[in-house]
């Protein structure tokens, strides 16, 4: 998109390097595009000859890697996810599962966590709470994920035992707190904004017609907020089934396929790529259904984020557009 | 209860979230500093570790995320600049392809770190390396490029830090004035002359700030670099491109999960998690005091 400029009649030709970093700057700009596409391509390249090869497909049933079978020995039919073993075992359905688990807990805990504090700086706190509040839960998003690992396996896992009494020291519980922490940042970041950029002609006007504090809140701000809160919810849970650091040292990773008890151990989809991988061979069946739930995890968070991101912007426009 | 009780209820419940969480930062800061502390010493972090991980210092694991830190630094954030500055300076604000790039950019930001890893190792590590070792050497029985490394490491969180450092750099070029480009331009100067001499500079603080904030992001992943380069043991520090390389994040992990150990692994975890707090944290801390600076040099006098 070149300016068009009034020829000057003794103007200094503009060195040719210019161009070509301009080019190079337009080129460059696709970098995020390729990053996505190459990141599908070459996790799909490792995953995709499972269902090629003859030799895997003679020895395992691609169906038994999503519906339980009756294994030799077994009465009935399970889901099992045992890779090592006589027969190795891969049903992923215990570890969906473990991560639905894990996210669903971490995600009951964080967001009236975050919301409730959002609402509260937003709209109680004085401004002097709020500007120290903000950076300091920003501060909270900066720590790496294996700092809070390492804090729900030491801390949280000593605390909620001796509180609870739970019989495995680490369990979906602990892992659902430690997750639930760094999720509480995003939640509230998004649900602050959210709330603040309601506009000011609204309460206002609520106030005029005699509502107290709590009625704005509740009947005016927070339902105009909904979209931005819903948002950071669907980030927040797109955020929680991919960190794999927290999962990895605090649920205990123990693939038991028990959908209603949170105290025991859990073993998610990511967890178990990052245990496992390192002890595989290239191109065996183990390896390539690694690479598969590396796929299938992908797809489900592309989707995610796609979906927080349009209702983020039809919220945008609509705010914008009033 | 009356209209006054209900004010104060939803107060108190929502204050009691911000409570909590501030209990729990709390908490956790209190027992690393407690606890990491009275282990860090001048030894602690001169030494390498004993054989055990036990004893010694984590010197390979602080000199591994520094040098890997640098390279993805250099690798990534010059395609972020460059990405940023032609979305934020040439491309109009309806054009198709700029709204590609941006859900691009979103959707890269939400890949689950994991990925990454794979990622690293499909790509990076068999394809790029693997495609070198067979053009330079030909046939050969041990990989060379083609094989973790702490290039692999640098190159494959650089991707993971590209958001970031887009969508903050971006944020910075915005807050420069209109008019002056407009008055760069009627002045004769090109668009990129105009970037270049009067955008860029103008943004530097905010510039800078998104660059240590993506930096320090990317220093405390430890997901993606599992199988791409980090080494749970290795006194030696890496001096090549292809050589593996100690993490601090990776060794926290060691530490806490593989140790023989755990509780003679203690001193030495919680050390290294101060130390890694400590670095992310005080690159934060340059960012928000950037940040504040350029906001004050920009407010007119």
């Amino acid at each position: 998109m070149s300016e068009k400029r009034p020829p000057l009649t003794e103007a200094l030709p503009t060195p040719r390097w210019h161009r070509w970093a301009e080019r190079l700057i337009a080129a460059l700009a696709f970098s995020a595009v390729l990053a996505i596409a190459l990141i599908f391509l070459f996790i799909a390249r490792e995953a995709i000859p499972l269902f090629f090869e003859e030799g895997v497909r003679d020895e395992m049933r691609l169906r038994d890697l999503f519906i339980p079978r009756i294994w030799d020995g077994y009465d009935e039919a399970v889901a099992i996810w045992q890779p090592i073993g006589g027969t190795p075992k891969f049903n992923m359905l215990p570890l969906f599962v473990g991560s639905l688990k894990v996210t669903i807990l971490a995600m009951l805990i964080s967001v009236p966590l975050g919301v409730g504090c959002a609402v509260f700086v937003a709209i109680y706190a004085p401004p002097r709470i709020r500007e120290i509040t903000k950076p300091i839960i920003e501060l909270l998003a900066g720590v790496p994920s294996v700092v809070l690992g390492f804090f729900a396996l030491m801390i949280v896992a000593s605390f909620t035992q001796a509180v609870f009494g739970f019989t495995y020291r680490l369990n979906g519980v602990v892992a659902a707190i430690g997750l639930a922490i760094t999720i509480v940042p995003v939640i509230f970041t998004i649900s602050e904004d959210a709330i603040q950029a309601v506009p000011k002609s609204l309460s206002e006007a609520a106030l005029a017609l005699g509502a107290r504090k709590y009625q704005i809140a509740l009947r005016v701000i927070i339902p105009a907020a909904i979209p931005g809160i819903t948002a950071a919810i669907i980030l927040g849970f797109g955020r929680a089934i991919g960190e794999t650091m927290i999962v990895l040292m605090a649920s205990g990773n123990a693939a038991v396929m028990e959908i209603f008890d949170f105290t025991t151990s859990v073993r998610t989809v990511t967890a178990t790529i990052a245990a496992e991988l390192g002890e595989v061979a290239r191109g065996e069946p183990h390896w390539r259904i690694l690479f598969l739930l590396g796929v299938i995890l992908f797809i489900i968070t592309f989707i995610i984020n796609l979906g927080g991101k349009m209702i983020t912007d039809r919220l945008h426009r609509k705010l914008t557009a009033g | 209860m009356n209209k006054t009780g209900k004010d104060y209820l939803l107060a108190a419940l929502t204050g009691l979230a911000l409570v909590i969480i501030l209990v729990i930062l709390v908490v956790l800061f209190g027992e690393i500093l407690w606890n990491g502390a009275p282990v860090v010493t001048a030894e602690f972090l001169t030494e390498a570790p004993t054989a055990d991980m036990t004893g010694g210092g984590i010197f390979p694991a602080i000199y591994g995320t520094v040098f890997m830190t640098l390279l993805m630094t250099i690798a990534g954030v010059p395609i972020g600049l460059a990405t940023a500055i032609w979305l934020n300076e040439y491309a109009s604000s309806r054009s198709k392809i700029a709204a590609i790039i941006r859900t691009a950019i979103h959707n890269l930001a939400g890949v689950p770190s994991i990925v990454f890893g794979l990622f690293g190792l499909g790509f990076f590590v068999i394809f790029v390396g693997g495609t070198m070792d067979s053009l330079i050497y030909g046939d050969i029985p041990r990989p060379i490029w083609g094989q973790p490394s702490i290039l692999w490491a640098s190159l494959t969180l650089a991707v993971l830090t590209l958001p970031v450092v887009i969508v903050t750099t971006e944020e910075a070029l915005k807050t420069v004035p209109g008019e002056l480009r407009d008055a760069s331009l009627a002045l004769g100067a090109t668009k990129f002359q105009t970037t270049l001499t009067i955008v860029l500079p103008n943004a530097r603080g905010g510039i800078l700030t998104g660059v240590i904030l993506g930096v320090s992001r990317g220093m405390g992943e430890v997901a993606p670099i599992i199988f791409v380069g980090a080494a749970n043991f290795l006194p030696e520090l890496p001096d090549d491109l292809r050589d593996m390389f100690m993490h601090l994040g990776y060794h926290v992990y060691a530490l806490a999960t593989q140790s023989p150990n755990v509780d003679a692994a203690r001193p030495a975890l919680f050390g290294t998690v101060l130390v890694l707090l400590a670095l992310t944290f005080s690159l934060n801390l340059i960012a928000i005091i950037i940040r504040s600076r350029s906001r004050r040099a920009l407010r007119p006098s």
